[in-house]
């Protein structure tokens, strides 16, 4: 067993951290302040091909495997989670079109995907409706030779900004994903502000009142937009989630390693006192363990293994826990210098939230893991029965 | 027929297949759910190096071992009896 990146993963990791340390993490607190991202980012993302970076080279991308994807992510997320909540819904709403779209829906949209001339959303949850994607209220029923879209969505990340949308709907009673251009007659956007973390992420509640759409705007077959498009999207966006709060518990550390070799207290540096020693021992052990738990989701997704789902689930689940906790020690380390916007730890501690909610909160992780673990153990039962009558025949 | 043992292999992982027929209908049976469903199409493209598109989505595909191994016959070009 070898848990080391190759040469060109370190490379990459490198390049992502100048380009983070250089290029994003100086706008995240006005990303933060002014509640959008700023004018120019996302041509500066596209330009380096961070945009669904793991299209393969012939849509004009990256074909970038899974844990280099995940070091981009953890390495944006620790410069400013707003702009890696870009990354996350973008690219899912990109997965979408290249996993289950016709021929024809990637050719028009992908291209423009990869390169930022069109910002994707996925369009899930609803007033009434969040993890539970059998609870959709939003109708997109056969009309014609289309189907026409009623109902609202809320919480759509860069819903602002982004040009076409992967709808999830009910069609007949079927979960159904659709595509929605922004400029469909009878679709309307209103921005969401005041969030309370990632706040540059531009939210926006959707409305579709008769928005008729074309046949062709069907993704994958009806019946499949929760079982196949909306599962592979949150797959993604649950891994992209994992490594950006990786980013965010190191972005603590680093923060308060910094302020405790500056900050002296009765006679020496904070960094000297043991109980500060212990929340710092605490986090970058547990920044440590979230990586390895997202670098080994990453390995299982390149290897296309099916343990890649249950490892994202608990990459999530844990690296979230383990930002949140790493930013309330952080805060709480800073005193009350880290209750002001003066310095960047009640950001990642308002971020932090976020990131225990989003793509799937951590009650839905706890549910899913726990049933995804006894669905393991039952197999191993069974495999030791086999082994058993195996046994006992020779 | 190996197809079938390996998808049933698979099966096994998620649910007793000891009275499982070949041809008996998993959905009616109350087998799947939608992270199986996931599980199942990632673990046929790696097993079968295949790529499930969204043509193949039809219930028909994925509904029995027997339907699943015609599917990969089909992607992979090779004959399964049915």
């Amino acid at each position: 067993m070898k848990i080391e990146l190759s040469p060109k993963q370190k490379q990459s990791q490198l390049e992502f951290k100048f380009f983070a340390k250089e290029h994003v993490a100086p706008h995240a607190a006005a990303h933060d302040n002014e509640q959008q991202i700023s004018s120019n980012m996302v041509h500066t993302i596209a330009e380096q091909g961070y945009l669904a970076p793991f299209l393969p080279e012939a849509w004009g991308s990256r074909d970038m495997d899974m844990v280099t994807y995940g070091l981009l992510h953890e390495e944006i997320g620790k410069a400013c989670s707003s702009v890696r909540s870009l990354l996350t819904v973008h690219d899912m709403a990109t997965l979408s079109i290249y996993k289950w779209g016709s021929d024809r829906q990637r050719e028009t949209w992908l291209p423009k995907l990869a390169t930022g001339e069109v910002i994707g959303a996925l369009a899930l949850s609803e007033p009434n409706a969040g993890s539970d994607v059998n609870g959709i209220e939003t109708s997109g029923e056969p009309c014609g030779d289309g189907y026409v879209l009623h109902g609202q969505k809320k919480w759509i990340t860069f819903g602002q900004i982004a040009g076409i949308f992967v709808v999830l709907a009910k069609s007949e009673g079927k979960p159904t994903a659709f595509l929605v251009e922004r400029n469909r007659p009878g679709f309307s956007i209103t921005p969401i502000r005041d969030m309370f973390g990632t706040r540059g992420s531009m939210l926006a509640l959707l409305s579709f009142n008769e928005c008729r759409i074309p046949g062709e705007n069907l993704i994958a077959r009806r019946g499949f937009g929760a079982s196949s498009v909306a599962l592979t999207a949150l797959g993604l966006g649950r891994y992209s989630v994992a490594c950006g709060s990786v980013g965010i518990a190191q972005a603590c550390l680093e923060a308060c390693m910094e302020y405790t070799t500056k900050r002296r207290r009765f006679g020496s540096a904070l960094r000297d006192h043991q109980l500060i020693q212990q929340l710092i021992t605490d986090m970058i052990t547990e920044t440590a363990a979230a990586r390895l738990l997202c670098c080994q989701a990453g390995y299982y997704k390149d290897q296309k293994d099916p343990k890649e789902i249950t490892q994202t689930f608990i990459a999530k689940y844990y690296a979230s826990r383990a930002a949140m906790r790493a930013a309330v020690n952080a805060v709480q380390i800073h005193g009350a210098n880290g209750c002001s916007s003066d310095y960047p730890v009640e950001r990642y501690l308002r971020d932090a939230k976020i990131m225990e909610i989003i793509e799937g909160s951590t009650q839905i992780q706890q549910i899913t893991i726990s049933k995804l673990g006894f669905q393991e153990f039952e197999q191993s039962r069974l495999e030791e029965q086999n082994l058993k009558a195996a046994a006992a025949c020779v | 027929m190996d197809y079938k043992n390996k998808i049933r292999g698979f099966f096994s992982r998620f649910f007793r297949t000891n009275d499982l027929k070949d041809g008996d209908d998993i959905f009616a049976q109350g087998f799947v759910n939608s992270l199986f469903a996931m599980q199942l199409v990632g673990w046929l493209e790696k097993e079968f190096e295949i790529a499930i598109k969204d043509e193949d989505l039809d219930i028909k595909n994925f509904n029995s071992i027997d339907a699943i191994a015609g599917l990969i016959g089909r992607k992979t070009g090779s004959v399964v009896e049915v």
